[in-house]
């Protein structure tokens, strides 16, 4: 409600110029692909200095501390300086890596995250482009994370980023299963997969409330999607230092912590698209709703981070496997069967 | 329909374009003094032995087998999904059945420990 009406003059207004001047008419949609793509970009810069100061803040008042308080008030540009330092550190390759996969890395794990938030309604109308094939789109876009985690795991020829990336790609693939049989059902109810669809299918009731197994199941399966405790195995700071990125450093490695807060905020948005309602809410305009639900679950997925343990390895992938994902498969056949015989 | 597919185009174009900018823009500011320690692999300051890439476990290969397995079916499932509705009781009963089958083949790898992870 307070993007479209911007985006729509800025439209008109592109529109007159190639009128007048008799310009060609792929003039307009050339112009706002620049202007969304500058949009998100920003926005997703914006978002994860935000969200990197919030967990160091939720995990320090978790833990009784107070966290960084120096820089700012209450440390707020805290993660603009640590920005500022990372951008000056140096890059090292490790002698024996492969280079040219150790370099594509980064590209692997940031473009996709990009990419998916095309297909993301921030608002009544804010939206890139509403693809027919959202959803799919979405997670078919977002696993591409699993070829960076492995690339860069591969090729900084460490043996614990070795480790680490065999680990967080067995993981990603395993629960990928999971989480797309979850949204299976929120697409039958819906019937289409346009996620701007699926927020207005839900005008009178959240999908929360007929899918509550299936949102759970969501939940977890993203919580190990990206790769947050009680599923951080990847990073296990005590045993392998850091993971798949041990290796990288400078801009390198802040592309991949970049792509992982951008992508916790993707699956938690994604999460209150389909689940909660997305930008539907009363009084207050659409874009505020969309914020406050997934900063909700981006919330919830910061305490499941600070209050349980790391499981186990032969745990989390017998969880997956052994429960999860018949769960899911209940999930998709009861939802079927009550849809069917209504 | 086209139009939504060149901005995904672009924005695949963008997102790689964002991080070259972000590696080069940091090329100027960055130092680059490599040596020989310093470009040594990070094993807590052991001396690091031989390549690390070596034959490695036979169950990630399992993990990923299943993987392909179950998302090509979740492939098939989304069309379905989509039409659920309008399908009705019929559908249904062909995707239980198409469903069934992999689950025979889930309990088959769950019998046989290919999930077992120890």
């Amino acid at each position: 409600m307070i993007v479209h009406p911007v985006l729509s003059w800025l439209k008109d207004w592109w529109v007159g110029i190639v009128e007048t001047y008799g310009l060609p008419t792929w003039f307009v949609p050339a112009a706002q692909m620049v202007v969304n793509a500058i949009l998100i970009a920003g926005f997703i810069a914006v978002l994860v200095l935000f969200l990197i100061w919030l967990t160091r803040k939720v995990s320090a008042h978790i833990q009784q501390r107070l966290g960084p308080m120096r820089v700012g008030w209450h440390g707020c540009v805290q993660t603009v300086a640590d920005a500022l330092k990372l951008v000056q550190k140096e890059d090292t390759t490790p002698r024996d890596a492969d280079r040219p996969v150790f370099n594509i890395a980064p590209f692997l794990a940031f473009a996709p995250t990009v990419v998916a938030f095309v297909v993301i309604p921030f608002g009544d109308g804010a939206i890139v482009r509403d693809l027919n094939i959202g959803v799919l789109f979405l997670f078919a876009i977002t696993t591409i994370n699993v070829i960076a985690i492995l690339a860069g795991g591969w090729a900084s020829n460490s043996k614990y980023s070795l480790l680490g990336g065999f680990r967080s790609a067995a993981q990603l693939v395993s629960y990928e299963v999971p989480l797309i049989l979850s949204v299976l059902g929120v697409i039958m109810l819906a019937g289409t997969m346009k996620l701007g669809a699926i927020v207005e299918a839900q005008n009178a009731m959240w999908f929360v409330v007929y899918q509550p197994l299936g949102f759970v199941i969501y939940v977890i399966a993203a919580t190990a999607e990206v790769n947050r405790t009680p599923f951080d195995i990847p990073e296990a700071e005590q045993e392998l230092v850091s993971g798949f990125n041990i290796e990288y450093s400078g801009m390198k490695f802040a592309m991949f912590f970049l792509a992982e807060f951008a992508n916790m905020f993707l699956v938690s948005a994604v999460a209150a698209t389909l689940f909660l309602g997305g930008w539907k809410g009363p009084w207050l305009p659409g874009e505020f709703w969309f914020l406050a639900k997934s900063f909700a679950i981006v919330l919830l997925l910061m305490f499941f981070r600070w209050t349980y343990p790391r499981l186990r390895v032969d745990q989390l992938m017998s969880f997956a496997w052994k429960f999860l994902l018949p769960l899911a498969f209940l999930n998709l056949l009861v939802t079927g069967l009550i849809l069917v015989l209504m | 329909m086209l139009t939504d597919y060149a901005f995904v185009a672009f924005f695949i174009f963008f997102g790689i374009f964002f991080v070259a900018a972000a590696l080069i823009g940091a090329w100027f500011v960055r130092p680059s003094r490599p040596g020989k320690l310093k470009n040594d692999i990070y094993e807590c300051g052991e001396v690091t032995r031989g390549t690390s890439w070596v034959q490695y476990n036979v169950r990630f290969y399992l993990i990923a087998l299943a993987f392909v397995v179950f998302d090509v079916e979740a492939a098939f499932l989304f069309p379905w999904a989509v039409a659920a509705k309008k399908l009705g009781l019929y559908a249904f009963v062909e995707i239980t059945i198409f469903v069934a089958i992999l689950l025979v083949a889930l309990a088959y790898a769950w019998r046989k420990g290919g999930l077992k992870w120890a």
